[in-house]
């Protein structure tokens, strides 16, 4: 062995639970695993040693590879894979969960308006919010990309706070500034003498703030991404275009943009996602009022699925956001691998 | 196409003055080389030039104009950089119109311009490509393209070759050299190569800590160096420098290395240094070809003594040979076939005509 013995021993140690069950001795493991790393000599020393068949199926390097990702797979499989099938079967049954009833529910869901107002929301509510949380995040990151040194990681921290706290509590707050009778906004509002503003009452009010605090919380976010994708950008390549003629607005569109182009598309398609699934913000300041305005896919699903105990029509509501994102997905990633190729 | 001039131009960033007061004047058609250590402040007077820093004090110019305040943009200058920042995302072609196209020149013209340098460059194959899809030298090629396209009235290179691998390296620095035969603009150029400062300048500029040490040709900076530094900084390998003080004996002038050694000095050299204290501390500069195995060389000035070889380094063309004399270690290259050998004594020649005479303390070359 070129190495020292320790540098090996970690990672075998850890698999070692694998062959553990099978009865081999520790000592003739330890030699095992280091065979099935050294790919060329498996063959000759497993041969030597008159291996039985199941030494030999687990000292194939497939097999190896197999169980070392088995936690993955198991853990994926547990936490993603059954919940998603499961809400399938939940989908096709009838609202006692007795009988199954094929595509009834989604057959149910088409004839109602609330359903289509529900649709038509989600989309306003993530497109919008998306739109707005990227670009107050490019701009904002431009602005703290060019605050130098310390003084930068002091903003940095301080423009992160609505991102790490917990959304639930920040809504909270929220919700008391929006407040009808008492709120700092209709106070400062009044002051020069507009409003009230029935904030969570009205319906365009209504869906304004929940896309509000959807943008304040998701902006830094997109601030993080873009900070360090412009820190990636090298300032020679500004230096060439300053020198090749280009003012600030020619910059940031034929350098800037095109460079971050594949974190735009990223960080917007993952923003979408998540945005779309939105459910804290709106389930804390309307519950979906008024008259169910500003209901999004989740919160309705939860009020039909939970509060309506209709679980299987909940499914159906909720399983309806699959189709939707991955046309969504489809399109943004594949301009991401042709564009990859590029950088 | 214009020529440059700096006076007392400064640099300071906080309380450090990087460059510290250069007056340069570059005629049209020149191509100036700004040579020095890292740090000496070349490619911070480089980025002045082209505007991506600010002058601390002083003046540009450019064509008879100032520039201190001239963005870059409209400075009509052009810039190669180390790593050639290319744009990524676009083509060869798109890179080198990329100036043009800003500033609205007919598509006829962007064409005519980029088919010429890319003729001129040889690239005209890889003109569709993508610049992740190039090699260094083909990179650094399109990086000139871009300059030329522009037909600036000045090139700005800093430190054009230093990403590329040692033989593309000499290839490239013909190239550049053999474009410039053509396109004829002023260029001011950065290296801390010393072999490219010399093989590609009309004049060379060596710098040091902020300040210019010596302008001159390349000639005259190899054989006549105003300063310790550059004498040390041009020629490779560098030249030795030698404790020595000067002697009268019998009414002529020695110079003593050891107590062993001592050298009665040319006549040329000592009507020249006759002047000096004999109390000063001075130091021999001799060239390593100055100092030869001693039966091929015979004649005035030329003087012979005996050392023992620390190391031999076989070149193939030539043989460096390294010993020590009273502890200051000297480099000599003799003739391949001299028999030179690790740890051998060897009888060498000192060619006094060719020496130097430095004073110890300030470095200047008497």
């Amino acid at each position: 062995m070129r190495e020292p013995p320790g540098a090996r021993a970690a990672p075998i140690a850890g698999s070692r639970p694998n062959w553990a069950g099978f009865a081999i001795p520790l000592q003739e493991s330890d030699t095992m695993a280091d065979v099935v790393v050294e790919q060329g000599h498996t063959v000759s020393a497993a041969r030597a040693r008159k291996p039985t068949s199941l030494r030999n199926i687990l000292g194939r390097k497939s097999t190896v590879a197999f169980m070392l990702t088995l936690p993955l797979i198991l853990l994926v499989g547990l936490l993603v894979l059954y919940p998603a099938l499961y809400s399938v079967h939940l989908a096709t049954l009838n609202k006692s969960m007795q009988k199954f009833v094929a595509l009834g529910n989604f057959q149910f869901l088409f004839k109602r308006d609330t359903f289509w107002m529900v649709v038509k929301q989600s989309c306003i509510f993530a497109l919008t919010a998306v739109f707005f949380k990227a670009l107050i995040g490019f701009i904002v990151a431009h602005f703290v990309h060019n605050i130098p040194g310390k003084k930068q990681r002091k903003w940095r921290g301080m423009l992160l706070v609505p991102w790490v706290i917990p959304p639930a509590m920040s809504t909270l707050a929220w919700l008391w500034l929006f407040d009808p009778s008492y709120s700092a906004f209709n106070y400062t509002l009044s002051l020069f003498g507009i409003g009230p503003v029935n904030w969570l009452g009205d319906t365009f009010w209504a869906r304004f703030s929940v896309i509000l605090v959807n943008v304040w919380y998701g902006a830094p976010f997109f601030l993080i991404m873009y900070l360090a994708a412009l820190k990636s950008v090298p300032d020679q390549l500004y230096e060439a275009a300053a020198i090749d003629g280009a003012n600030w607005w020619q910059k940031i569109w034929y350098v800037t943009l095109p460079m971050m182009r594949n974190i735009i598309a990223i960080t917007a398609l993952f923003s979408l996602i998540v945005t779309f699934a939105n459910f804290d913000i709106v389930r804390i300041l309307t519950s979906g009022g008024p008259l169910d305005k500003t209901h999004l896919f989740a919160t309705w699903a939860f009020k039909v699925g939970i509060e309506g105990s209709d679980i299987p029509l909940g499914a159906s509501v909720s399983l309806f956001m699959v189709p939707i994102l991955a046309i969504a997905a489809i399109f943004i990633l594949r301009d991401v691998s042709k564009r990859g190729n590029e950088a | 196409m214009a020529d440059v001039s700096l006076r007392k131009v400064v640099k300071r960033y906080d309380d450090v003055e990087a460059v510290r007061g250069i007056d340069l004047d570059i005629s049209d058609h020149e191509f100036i080389v700004l040579v020095g250590p890292s740090g000496c402040g070349k490619s911070t007077t480089l980025r002045m030039i082209a505007g991506l820093e600010d002058i601390s004090d002083g003046d540009i110019m450019i064509g008879g104009d100032i520039v201190n305040d001239v963005p870059p943009k409209d400075r009509d200058i052009a810039m190669v950089f180390q790593n050639y920042a290319l744009y990524p995302h676009m083509t060869v072609a798109e890179n080198m119109s990329f100036g043009l196209r800003l500033k609205h020149y007919p598509k006829a013209e962007i064409k005519a311009r980029v088919t010429e340098a890319a003729r001129l460059l040889d690239i005209t194959d890889l003109v569709d490509r993508k610049p992740k899809q190039l090699s260094g030298g083909q990179r650094q090629r399109v990086a000139m393209g871009r300059a030329i396209v522009r037909n600036p009235k000045v090139f700005l290179f800093d430190e054009p070759l230093s990403n590329l691998d040692a033989k593309l390296r000499v290839q490239m620095r013909i190239e550049i050299k053999k474009v410039h035969q053509k396109v004829r603009t002023t260029t001011v150029y950065v290296t801390h190569d010393q072999v490219e400062a010399m093989t590609l300048a009309d004049r060379v500029v060596v710098m040091n800590r902020g300040r210019i040490e010596q302008i001159g040709t390349p000639n005259e900076l190899y054989h006549k160096p105003a300063t310790r530094f550059v004498a040390g900084f041009i020629g490779s390998p560098a030249m030795n420098f030698i404790p020595c003080r000067l002697e009268d004996v019998g009414g002529s002038l020695q110079i003593r290395l050891t107590d062993r050694i001592a050298f009665a000095l040319p006549a040329a050299r000592a009507a020249r240094y006759n002047a000096l204290p004999r109390t000063d501390k001075l130091l021999l500069g001799l060239r390593p070809e100055h100092l030869t195995e001693s039966h091929a060389h015979h004649g005035p000035g030329i003087e012979s003594f005996d050392t023992v070889l620390d190391v031999t380094e076989p070149m193939g063309m030539e043989t460096l040979v390294y010993f020590g004399l009273d502890g200051t270690p000297v480099c000599g290259r003799v003739d391949p076939n001299a028999g030179a050998t690790d740890g051998a004594p060897m009888r060498l020649a000192m060619d006094l005509n060719n020496m130097h005479l430095l004073n110890e303390e300030t470095g200047v070359v008497l």
